[in-house]
Parts: structure tokens; sequence; C-alpha cells
């Protein structure tokens, strides 16, 4: 579950120190004598607070009575917990299909790029093919192409194809990333070619090596492309904005947008719809921090 | 051309068609796309007619496009090098093994899963000018309440801001997994030396982060550049156009006034601008940072 954020090297490793020598050189300690505590923590206690107190005021607003928000100085602590908001806000707006769209939307971004992504980056990794050299090329040019770029005409083709305002037209231009093959690509030049190629003289075919020797051996690069892949859906707006008009139609984040111009100033509401929005993502970061922190190390997410 | 050669080629291809298609009808096309329309007018409805240069032209004189270039300058010369200091000073503070320290570590990358939606909704109700928790707190200070999101000359401020608190964990995590592969040896040689703290930490450390401090200032602008997500939600651009920026802008030309040749326009000067900035910091980057051999 929950590691520490970035692994550290095991403090046993340390030599041990000669005996009575200070270590002069653990910044930190020398003033730890003073203090009953690291003189950290005076840095780090305020640092933590400040990046949580937006978090915790959105959650004690969404508990709060709506008449408590619009008071100045405002209502620190509740009085009651008003849980009701969350009731009323789900019934204000469609959250229920908002959040069926998006984890509609984000598993066939998952299982695209998971598919299409692994062959195509097994196959630049390891099939000599006419025409890999310069295919690869042009898969990593389009790397450096900004989603901007893309939009109006990809609007225009999903016109074409009859899918404005649809849940495929949300799916299908994310079904697979260059940057996953690439990820796939790199992961998969790491690994021993022997065992392929022991499978390949006893008659597997490529897939065959693919899906029964590769693949279990790819955990990390699987995971990492599953969710870099999902954070990117799950909180993409400027596609969704452009491509669905329809209420119904749309995902959490496009959903919290309009509820949001349809109740600016119900903060109580909006709060309780914010938390409600959120709460996915956050506990599935809770539950695999450790997969979340490997995948930014390995890329850029948002 | 042998058997076993023909069928490898034939598995290659066969393994990539699927992600070949989807990459060029989604993202090749649509490049390709986009230049043609920017020297067309085309409103997305009827039939285009061509126009060559003229929307580029245009743009020149726009007023609307000059001060949305200007505020995502404004924007990203405050955002890149505070986030990235700020993503520094912090992640030393991180990098030691005290207590509660993974309590301090998930704090500050919390923020990074928050979508932008709720980040600008969140610093909407923070920022609100008349009942928002911030500007209480100014008045326990003793100081005057602010405008914020609807003052024209702070808006920009509040949205550098707010997208700060929104990224600094990505740089934080980056910056740690940097600042642990620094070698103990290294920094226990110095000290011995007799170097100070700050010495160690400027000579020794910061030199070090060379590689992944040139990733983040390349990534954050070429983001800060694309900011869009949080300007929609928390200002729409206003107030008076304080906040609009090019994107925002972009997507106010297609899909608002449907001017998509004049807005493909805008789209492709800005691809252009990250090529350029991102080859100029990557070229700076080569004769300035050095990457270490072990």
């Amino acid at each position: 579950m929950s590691g520490p954020l970035v692994q550290q090297a095991p403090a046993g490793r340390r030599p041990p120190d000669p005996a009575g020598a200070r270590r002069p050189t653990d910044l930190g300690t020398r003033r730890r004598r003073r203090l009953p505590f690291s003189p950290w923590h005076l840095v780090l206690a305020p640092t933590a607070a400040v990046m949580l107190l937006p978090l915790v005021w959105v959650v004690i607003t969404s508990i709060q009575r709506p008449t408590d928000a619009l008071q100045f100085p405002p209502v620190l602590v509740p009085h009651t917990f008003h849980w009701q908001n969350y009731p009323d806000a789900w019934r204000a707006a469609p959250f229920g299909d908002w959040f069926v769209n998006s984890a509609v939307v984000a598993s066939a971004a998952v299982l695209g790029n998971l598919t299409v992504g692994a062959l195509a980056g097994y196959a630049f990794a390891r099939i000599r093919f006419l025409g890999r050299g310069a295919l690869f090329i042009v898969l990593l040019a389009t790397l450096m192409v900004p989603q901007q770029l893309l939009i109006i005409p990809t609007f225009i083709i999903v016109r074409l194809l009859g899918l404005v305002d649809t849940l495929p037209a949300l799916a299908l231009p994310n079904l697979v990333t260059p940057f996953s093959i690439f990820l796939f690509r790199q992961f998969f030049r790491t690994l021993p070619v022997d065992l392929e190629d022991a499978a390949r003289i006893d008659g597997a075919s490529r897939l065959k090596v693919l899906t029964r020797i590769v693949a279990p051996l790819s955990t990390p690069v699987l995971a990492t492309v599953a969710v870099i892949t999902f954070l990117w859906s799950w909180n993409d707006f400027l596609w969704p904005l452009i491509v669905i008009s329809t209420d119904s139609h749309m995902t959490l984040q496009l959903g919290l947008s309009s509820f949001q111009g349809a109740h600016s100033t119900q903060w109580t509401l909006l709060m309780a719809g914010t938390v409600m929005t959120q709460v996915p993502v956050l506990a599935l970061f809770f539950l695999c921090q450790r997969w979340f922190v490997q995948s930014v190390v390995l890329s850029g997410l948002k | 051309m042998s058997v076993r050669g023909r069928r490898e080629h034939l598995a290659g291809w066969s393994f990539v068609t699927p992600a070949v298609i989807l990459i060029a009808v989604f993202g090749l096309v649509p490049v390709g796309w986009s230049l043609v329309l920017s020297i067309q007018h085309n409103d997305l409805l009827t039939p285009p007619s061509w126009v060559g240069l003229a929307n580029y032209r245009a743009l020149t004189h726009d007023p609307v496009f000059r001060s949305a270039v200007w505020h995502t300058v404004v924007y990203t010369g405050l955002f890149v090098p505070v986030s990235i200091v700020a993503a520094l000073a912090v992640a030393v503070a991180l990098n030691r093994r005290i207590r509660l320290i993974r309590l301090y570590r998930t704090a500050v990358f919390v923020p990074v899963v928050f979508s932008t939606v709720a980040t600008a909704i969140t610093f909407n109700w923070l920022l609100e000018p008349d009942y928002g928790l911030v500007n209480y707190g100014l008045e326990r200070l003793g100081l005057p309440a602010q405008g914020f999101f609807r003052d024209p000359n702070q808006a920009l401020l509040a949205i550098v801001a707010m997208t700060i608190w929104g990224w600094l964990g990505f740089d934080v995590i980056i910056y740690l997994a940097a600042l642990q592969a620094v070698p103990r040896e290294l920094l226990e040689a110095a000290a011995i030396d007799g170097a100070g703290r700050l010495t160690i930490l400027r000579r020794i450390v910061v030199p070090l982060l060379g590689p992944a401090t040139l990733f983040l200032v390349v990534w954050s602008t070429i983001n800060a550049l694309q900011l869009f997500d949080e300007v929609y939600v928390a200002t729409r651009g206003g107030p008076l156009h304080a906040t609009t920026v090019i994107v925002y802008y972009l997507f106010d030309q297609a899909f608002r006034l449907f001017n998509g040749g004049y807005a493909a326009a805008i789209a492709y000067s800005l691809f252009v601008a990250i090529l350029a900035l991102t080859g100029i910091q990557l070229w700076i980057g080569s004769r300035r940072v050095h990457y270490g051999s072990s």
C-alpha cells in the first residue's frame, strides 16, 4: 500500500561509525540537541498545512449549512454536519451519468493503450520489419505536437464520423498515444532476449511470446502506462469541453465545470460536488501511491 | 527475400498497424490539416476559402491576441522559475528521514491528482472577495481585502499562485528522485573539507540536479504556454481579458466565434514558439548541464 513516496536507501547500509566520531555530514541533526524534534518540522509542517488547507476547506464547506457559507467572518468550525449537501448536489445534476461516462472513457483509453500500445512497442523493440526506423522517427515527432494543434481538425474528423457529442468521440483520439508506445518500447528493450529466443525456437508465435513470456515480466511498464493514461483521461477537460454538449454525455470534470456554471454562488453545493468528483481518483491514489509516484517520475501528468 | 524475413515484416506490420492507423488519423493528419486550415477562411460549417497568409498577418494586428501573448509570457515567466525554485526548496526539506515525513510528502503531492477543474473551483471559493477564507486571513493580519480573480490587476497573479499549488508536487517528486541519487560520499567529503551547508547545496547538489532542472524547465514551460483549464474555469479569460492567454483565445476563436482558420493560425504560431523555445532551452542546457558519469 502507501509506501514512502520515493524509496530511500535503507539506513542499515551505512558503514558503522567509528566509536565516538561525530557525523558532521548529517545535515539537520546538529541542532537536534536543542529541540526535542528535528528543526525541519518547523519548515515542513507549515508547508504541508498550506498544501492541505485548500482541500480541508473544500471538505468543511461541503458539510456546512448553505447560510453558513455566506457569512463573514467565515464559520471555521461547522456547528452541525450538514451532510444534506451531498444528496442535494447529486440530485441537482447527473453526477451518476458523469461518473459512468468518465469510467467508460478512461477504461477504454487504458485498455487501448495497454493492448495497441504494447503491440506496437513490442514490434519497435524486437521485430526487424521494413520501415521500422522511419516509422519510429515519425512517432517521436508526434510526441512533440501539443494538443491544441490537433483539436480543430480532430473535431472536424469526429464530425465527419458522425460522433460529435458521443462517448466514442471522447475515447477514440486517446486509444493509443505515442508516449505509451515509447514507454513500452524502452521497457521491452531492457528485457533479456534469450527467453524469447528459446520460445521462438520451440515454435511459439510472436504474439504468444508477447502475451505468455514478455507480458508477465512487464508489470512496471503496464502499471505506469495504465496510471498515466487513466489520470490523463480522467482529468482531461479541453477535449470533452469541445466535443460534448449534452448534459448526460459529459465526463466528471466537464460536468463539474457546468455544475459550477449553474450554481456559481451555492458554495456548499459546489464543494459537495467537487468532493464527489475528486474522491474516486484520490482513493485510487492512496491505494496505489507507489505506482502513481513512479509514473510521475517516468513522465509528466496532467 | 527469405520466408523468415518476410514473416518478420508481416509480424512487425501487423503489430504496429492498429497504432499506426490511430496515430495517423488523430495525431498526424491533424498536424497537416491545421496548416491547411490556417491559410483558409473556415467557419467549420460553410465551404472554406483560401486566404494565404492573411490569418497570420491579421494576428500581428490583433490587440486581443497581442495581449494574450503578453499574458502568456508573464504567466510563464512567473510560473516556471517560482515553481521550480519552490519545488527545489521543498524537495531538499523533504529529503530526510524524520517522523511524519510520509505525511508531508503526501500532502505536497495530493494536489497533483486533484483535477484542474476542481483546483480552479476550489480557488474560486478560497479567493472569493466577500466570503473567502484568504480575505478573512488577510483581515486578521490587518491587511485590506483583495479582489483576486475579480481584479484585473491581480487575476493573472492569482492564476499563477493557484497553478503552482496544483503543480508543485510534480516538480518535488522529480527533484526528490534526483536528490536521492546524489552520492552520499560526495557530500561527506565536502563537509570534511569544511564546506558549509549552503555551499554544499549551491556548489554540489544544485549542479548535480542539472538534468532534473533542465527537464522541469522544459516541461513547465511547455505546460505554462498551454495553460487553459484553470483559466477557463476560474475566470473565463476575464476580468477585462486580464487572464486571456493564448490557448484560451484559440478556444474562443475556434469554438465560440467559429473562426477555424484564424484559430489554426494561432495554434501553429504557438506550436512554432514552443518548438523554438524548447530548442533554445535544450541548447543552453546542453552547454551548462553536466550529466554525471556515475
